[in-house]
C-alpha cells in the first residue's frame, strides 16, 4: 500500500502535505482511492471558503457512492483543483500528486502534527481493509 | 404482508431515542379536530346501489360543457390513442418504479419524456418528471442556491400565486429570503436591484395571460450572477421561443397542458430542464441510455449519488418519485401528436383567445390588455369574482378563475380559451355573462 511517509493522514482518509508558508495541499490517499473505486466527478470547495477542521468541504462521487472529503485543517481555500472537473480518474491515477483536491491557509499550520503519521494510518487502513 | 413490520419494541427504541413519549406525541402539533375528526358519511350501500350512485354523479359532469378555466390547467385534445396506450396495464401504476431497470418499458417510456422535455424547452437536461409545477418551481428554488452559494430568490409577481405559496413553504426553514418582483419593474430589468440573488423566476406567460420579454430578464439575472428559472407553459413552446434560446438556466413548469386530463386539478405532473452544467444539482430521477453486456440497448437510472437512497441527508432534494403515469400520458400524446400537431394546437389557442378577447370587447366587456397574450387574459367585472363563477355555473358555463387582489386589477377573472373553444362556447359565455346581469360597459377602463 502507497503511504508516503512525508504526509500526515486524517482517519477519513484525506492526506496533508508539509506546510509551505502555512498552506498545506489535501487529497484522499491511495486506499481511499482504492474503495471508492473509479471516480466519476467531483465537487470542490470555492476558493475563499473558510472551513474548520472536520467540516464536510467536497465530494468525491464514484461509480459505488458519493464520498463527504473533510478539512482535515481550519483554515482557508486558497486553491482547488480545477482539473478534475474533466478529469476526475486523475483522483485514482495519481491520489498524492494529480488528484490533489484543494490548497488550505491553516490558521495553525502546526496542528497538522495531531494528524496520523504514515504507519499509524497504514494500522487504520489494516483495519479497515 | 405488513408493510411496516415494526415490532413494539422497534417502536419503543425508535421513540427513546428521540425522546418521545409515545406515537401520539409525534402528532401533537395537529389540531385535534383535525386528527380525529368526526366524518359524516352515509349508510353503507350494496354494489349494484353504489354503481348507480357512482353513475348519476359521473352524469352531473358534462366535460363538454364551456369552459373558461386555466390559470395553469387547461382542456386541451387528447387523441384517442393517448388514452389507449398510456393505460397499457404494462404503464398503469401511478409510482416510479423501485428496482427501475428491471422496468426497461417504463425507463424507455421516461427516456422518451426525457427527450421530448428536452427539445420542448431547449435545454440539454431533464429529469424523470416532478409532482407539479409549484413544486418545480421551489425546487427550482432550492437548486439555485445550492448552485450559486447565494440565498436571496427573486420571484416574479406574474408566477402563479400557488406557485409562490409553495415556494415560501419550501425555504421557510432555510435561510432564504424571497423578493417578489412586481410586473411594472420587470418590464425593464435592472440587475443592480437583484443584487446577489440566487436566482430570478419569471413565469412566461404570466399569471395574467401576457408574455414577457425573457431575453432580457435572463441576461439581466446573469448579469447579477443570478440564475434565470423560466417557468413555462410546456405547450406554448411549440410556437414561442424556448427557454434555451432566451438564455434561462432552469425551465420548470406544469405539464398538464401536454396530454394530461383535468382530472379535477390532479394528479398532473410538474418538468424540470436544467443546463448542462447543472446535472450534478438536479432533484429527482434521471434515466440513461446505455448497453449491456452483449451491445443491446438498455436503459438505466443514473447520476442516483445526488439522490436519497446514496446521500441520505445531503441527498439534493427528497424527491425520489414522480407522477409517472401523467408524465407518461403526455409523453405518449406529444409522440402521438408530433411536432406539427402540437404547433396546431398551440396556434388554436392563440387564435381561439384572441377571438374570444376581441368578441368580448365588442360585446363590451372590459378586457385587461396590457400586452401579448397566449392563452388567457383578466377581464374586469362588476362584482366578486367568486360570486360571478358561481352565477355562470348555473347558467352551464365555467368561467371566472379570480385574479388576487395583489395585481391590482380591483374584480376581476381570468378568462381562457384553448383550440377546444367552439364559436358555439363563446355565444354561451357571452349569453351568460348578460343572463346573469354582468352588463356590458359598466366596468369603468383604467
Amino acid at each position: 500500500m502507497d503511504i508516503p511517509e512525508t504526509l500526515r493522514y486524517a482517519r477519513s482518509h484525506e492526506w496533508v502535505s508539509s506546510p509551505e508558508d502555512g498552506v498545506v495541499t489535501v487529497g484522499i490517499s491511495a486506499f481511499a482511492q482504492d474503495q471508492l473505486g473509479d471516480v466519476v466527478f467531483v465537487e470542490l470547495p470555492s476558493v475563499g471558503d473558510e472551513v474548520a477542521a472536520g467540516d464536510a468541504v467536497a465530494v468525491v462521487e464514484s461509480v459505488k457512492t458519493a464520498s463527504d472529503i473533510y478539512a482535515p485543517l481550519k483554515g482557508t481555500v486558497v486553491a482547488v483543483n480545477e482539473a478534475l472537473q474533466n478529469a476526475p480518474e486523475r483522483i485514482n491515477e495519481s491520489p498524492y500528486e494529480g488528484g490533489w483536491l484543494f490548497r488550505l491557509q491553516a490558521d495553525d499550520p502546526a496542528a497538522r502534527e495531531d494528524l496520523l503519521d504514515a504507519d499509524a494510518y497504514r494500522s487504520v487502513c489494516e483495519e479497515e481493509a | 404482508m405488513r408493510y411496516a413490520p415494526h415490532t413494539e419494541e422497534d417502536v419503543r427504541r425508535a421513540l427513546d431515542a428521540i425522546g418521545v413519549a409515545s406515537v401520539g406525541e409525534l402528532f401533537a402539533d395537529v389540531p385535534a379536530e383535525l386528527l380525529d375528526p368526526e366524518l359524516d358519511l352515509p349508510e353503507a350501500m350494496d354494489e349494484v346501489t353504489l354503481m348507480d350512485h357512482l353513475q348519476e354523479l359521473a352524469s352531473r359532469d358534462d366535460a363538454r360543457s364551456p369552459s373558461f378555466l386555466g390559470g395553469g390547467v387547461r382542456r386541451h385534445f387528447l387523441p384517442a390513442v393517448t388514452r389507449h396506450l398510456a393505460m397499457q396495464s404494462e404503464f398503469v401504476t401511478a409510482y416510479t418504479p423501485y428496482q427501475p431497470e428491471v422496468s426497461q418499458g417504463v425507463l424507455q417510456a421516461t427516456f422518451e419524456y426525457q427527450t421530448i422535455m428536452s427539445e420542448l424547452t431547449g435545454l440539454p437536461v431533464s429529469n424523470a418528471s416532478m409532482y407539479d409545477g409549484a413544486s418545480a418551481v421551489a425546487e427550482a428554488a432550492l437548486l439555485a442556491i445550492r448552485a450559486t452559494r447565494r440565498d436571496k430568490i427573486f420571484v416574479s409577481r406574474g408566477v402563479h400565486p400557488e406557485s409562490r405559496d409553495v415556494l415560501e413553504t419550501y425555504l421557510h426553514a432555510l435561510d432564504a429570503e424571497i423578493h417578489v418582483v412586481d410586473l411594472d419593474d420587470l418590464a425593464t430589468p435592472v440587475p443592480s436591484e437583484l443584487g446577489d440573488a440566487a436566482a430570478l423566476i419569471v413565469q412566461n406567460p404570466n399569471h395574467l395571460g401576457r408574455l414577457e420579454t425573457m431575453d432580457a430578464l435572463a441576461d439581466a439575472a446573469h448579469d447579477a450572477g443570478a440564475l434565470f428559472v423560466s417557468v413555462v407553459d410546456p405547450l406554448s413552446l411549440a410556437i414561442l421561443r424556448t427557454p434555451g434560446e432566451v438564455g434561462a438556466d432552469i425551465a420548470v413548469g406544469e405539464g398538464q397542458p401536454l396530454g394530461v386530463p383535468l382530472q379535477y386539478g390532479g394528479p398532473h405532473f410538474g418538468f424540470m430542464v436544467v443546463s448542462e452544467a447543472l446535472v450534478r444539482q438536479l432533484p429527482g430521477r434521471l434515466v440513461g441510455e446505455t448497453r449491456d453486456v452483449d451491445g443491446r440497448r438498455g436503459f438505466v437510472l443514473t447520476l442516483q449519488a445526488r439522490e436519497q437512497h446514496i446521500r441520505r441527508g445531503k441527498a439534493k432534494s427528497n424527491i425520489c418519485s414522480n407522477h409517472q403515469l401523467a408524465a407518461l400520458m403526455a409523453t405518449v400524446n406529444v409522440a402521438a401528436l408530433g411536432p406539427h400537431g402540437l404547433r396546431e394546437m398551440a396556434e388554436g389557442t392563440v387564435r381561439n383567445a384572441h377571438a374570444l378577447a376581441d368578441r368580448l370587447e365588442r360585446e363590451g366587456y372590459a378586457v385587461v390588455r396590457s400586452g401579448p397574450f397566449f392563452a388567457e387574459f383578466p377581464l374586469r367585472i362588476s362584482r366578486d369574482a367568486r360570486a360571478l363563477r358561481r352565477d355562470l355555473q348555473r347558467e352551464g358555463v365555467r368561467a371566472g378563475l379570480p385574479i388576487p387582489a395583489e395585481y391590482g386589477l380591483g374584480d376581476a377573472v381570468l378568462i381562457t380559451a384553448t383550440e377546444l373553444t367552439r364559436p358555439s362556447d363563446v355565444d354561451a359565455l357571452v349569453a351568460a355573462l348578460s343572463a346573469v346581469g354582468e352588463r356590458a360597459g359598466e366596468v369603468a377602463h383604467g
